[in-house]
């Protein structure tokens, strides 16, 4: 993980292969939930960026010989093995779960750092201006917080259509109200710094006060922020796709798995509803306990717990 | 006390008016009404005039300010009007289906308490020992499981476990009947969405629950009981649970609220015909009026479960008092 990795790269040229290996291990003891976490979504973006490479299937293809077969059949056509079963179409479970996280992670980073980005700049920005237009955002995110996650991103969609495209924009706007929230609380305390009047005393604009000297110094809450947005984005695409409003067939996606033939073929095939729900709470388990890592690591209140 | 009770009642109004305009605005922003819909859809051969006719009748021609006047001043009368779709009054349609999804609101956050409290203190207790790590694994699996894949594997469960001990797999029954008629057909339906939910739920409160005894189990005078010899036991039951419980009580408030207006998945998978059902159909048919009085009820609650949040805290911890 780039982002753990905080060693200046000539001292760990010259730790070598051993060196890094021992930092894994120093991380490991003393994060070990975290760093679980780290490897899962490690292996869920690999999944994701090779899943050519991997899955043994084309994911869209149907195969009317094999429809609904086990775990570990073989293929008529191409004598390959089925290693999670087929679905009604005959499609490869296996491909179609490998696919789907490329579909997952991307709609969780983009909305997680679009909405995370989006919240950071209108979080200090309100802090930063304060006043009647502080007064009036923080009025309208408090509308935007008082509907429910899946509510607005139902009303969104309604707005814009389903497909994975739209589907970002519905998860992304609920996000941005929350993360500016917390981000403008930090951004409050470091708008009465001493520095950040030098700088306006030299003669710095607003644009620039803001996005070289407060948004460094609330890093924090926004990359905790960011880190907890993942799961939620993949949860959220999920639910809209189980739903039939996100992410539309033939493209893979783990939510649009589970509708329809999930609870029809739940007795007779359940490896159907069974494997990409699991997927979906791997990589959920995954992000989530290394956001968790992320946020013991940036909030010294919660670092003794 | 009462100052601020009525001040923050005030406060209430303008989210909800906000609520109201932004959800006006975004339903006119939907290509297509419920007419070109009802009468349009699926590629069929609409009459022009007909269709027309349905938008006079619905109001919908109307200038756009004129739709807004109506529909505020339809709310501030508490006159919701008639789902653009059944033409039944939305009072009515909402009404059939509040027992159900209120119901398991109610039961989900029963369950989500039931497990989270023990299991938080339980974790705080044992900080950093296999307990806390099992507690912390179940609750994070718990955030991380999708509630309608859980209610999936609910079902799934019911009917290889009842085809396995009686023969005949057994499914919970479709039709929802009030808890006052049939308790006991009530609950053999309602169990099942209420426990798949409540896990989900739990897990916040369960973290919730650990961090804010380990809060109050840092405290000097919980040294001080200590030093006096009081059983552990005591220590954790009569002094720090009640100093604990204030954020817990927060986090359980306001996802009684969401869970209101969350469960529009589990619905889904449980074949249920709520609040959440109704939604999302209102939603898919552009019928304005249904999805209006849908939101601004889910809004509502969760902005007046909020204001209870707040005088809770007040009438549980004396040290707080608003002015």
């Amino acid at each position: 993980m780039a982002s753990l990795d905080t060693q200046p790269r000539s001292t760990r040229d010259a730790m070598g292969r051993r060196g890094i290996f021992d930092w894994m291990i120093r991380l490991a003891r003393r994060q070990p939930l975290g760093f679980a976490g780290g490897i899962i979504v490690l292996l869920m973006v690999l999944m994701a960026v090779f899943a050519d490479f991997l899955a043994p299937f084309d994911p869209e293809a149907a195969d009317f010989t094999s429809m609904l077969v086990g775990p570990g059949s073989v293929s008529e056509m191409s004598g390959a093995t089925f290693w999670l079963g087929t679905d009604q179409f005959g499609r490869d479970l296996f491909s179609r779960i490998i696919y789907g996280a490329r579909t997952a992670l991307t709609v969780g980073f983009t909305c997680a750092i679009l909405g995370s980005t989006l919240g950071l700049l209108l979080g200090v920005a309100s802090a930063y201006f304060g006043g009647l237009f502080d007064l009036i955002v923080q009025r309208i995110i408090d509308v935007f917080m008082a509907f429910p996650l899946i509510i607005m991103a139902l009303a969104i969609v309604a707005i814009f259509g389903t497909g994975t495209d739209k589907v970002i924009i519905a998860i992304t706007i609920p996000f941005v109200p929350r993360c500016a929230r917390i981000v403008r609380s930090s951004a409050l305390a470091i708008r009465e710094m001493p520095y950040i009047d030098a700088a306006r005393s030299i003669g710095y604009g607003h644009m620039r006060i803001i996005v070289r000297h407060i948004a460094p110094n609330v890093v924090a809450p926004f990359l905790i922020m960011l880190t907890a947005f993942l799961g939620e984005a993949i949860l959220l695409e999920a639910s809209l796709s189980y739903l039939g409003l996100g992410v539309q067939e033939p493209t893979p996606a783990w939510g649009l798995m589970l509708q329809g033939g999930a609870e029809e073929y739940a007795e007779s095939a359940p490896w159907v509803p069974v494997f990409p729900g699991l997927a979906i709470t791997i990589a959920v388990f995954g992000f989530n306990l290394f956001g968790d890592a992320v946020r013991d690591a940036l909030d010294p209140k919660l670092r003794s717990q | 006390m009462y100052t601020y009770i009525i001040k923050r009642l005030f406060m209430l109004f303008p989210t909800l008016f906000g609520a109201a305009i932004l959800i006006f605005i975004l339903l006119r922003l939907v290509p297509g009404d419920v007419c070109q819909l009802k009468f349009g859809g699926e590629g069929s051969y609409a009459d022009p005039q007909q269709i027309l006719d349905c938008q006079n009748r619905l109001g919908l021609t109307d200038p756009i300010y004129i739709q807004f006047l109506d529909y505020v001043a339809g709310f501030a009368t508490f006159d919701f009007g008639v789902s653009m779709w059944t033409s039944q009054p939305v009072v009515h349609e909402i009404a059939i289906r509040f027992e159900l999804s209120l119901q398991i609101a109610v039961m989900a956050t029963l369950v989500s308490i039931i497990i989270a409290l023990p299991l938080g203190i339980l974790a705080a207790a044992k900080q950093n020992t296999w307990i806390d790590y099992t507690v912390r694994g179940f609750s994070i699996a718990g955030i991380a499981m999708p509630s309608f894949w859980l209610g999936i594997l609910i079902i799934l469960g019911l009917l290889i476990g009842s085809q396995a001990w009686f023969g005949r797999p057994w499914m919970p029954p479709i039709t929802f009947i009030s808890f006052f008629q049939d308790p006991l057909h009530n609950l053999s339906q309602l169990i099942w969405p209420a426990l798949a939910t409540g896990y989900r739920y739990s897990a916040v409160a369960t973290r919730m629950t650990r961090s804010a005894m380990l809060d109050v189990l840092h405290e000097d005078y919980v040294r001080t009981a200590r030093s006096k010899g009081l059983l552990e036991k005591v220590i954790i039951n009569k002094h720090a649970l009640k100093n604990a419980m204030l954020p817990v009580i927060t986090i359980i408030g306001i996802e009684f609220a969401f869970l209101m207006g969350g469960l529009v998945v589990t619905e889904q998978v449980f074949n249920l015909n709520g609040l959440g059902k109704l939604f999302v159909s209102a939603v898919t048919q552009s019928d304005y009026t249904l999805t209006q009085a849908l939101v601004m009820l889910v809004v509502a609650i969760f902005v007046f479960m909020n204001f209870l949040v707040d005088l809770m805290y007040a009438w549980l911890d004396p040290r707080i008092r608003y002015s």
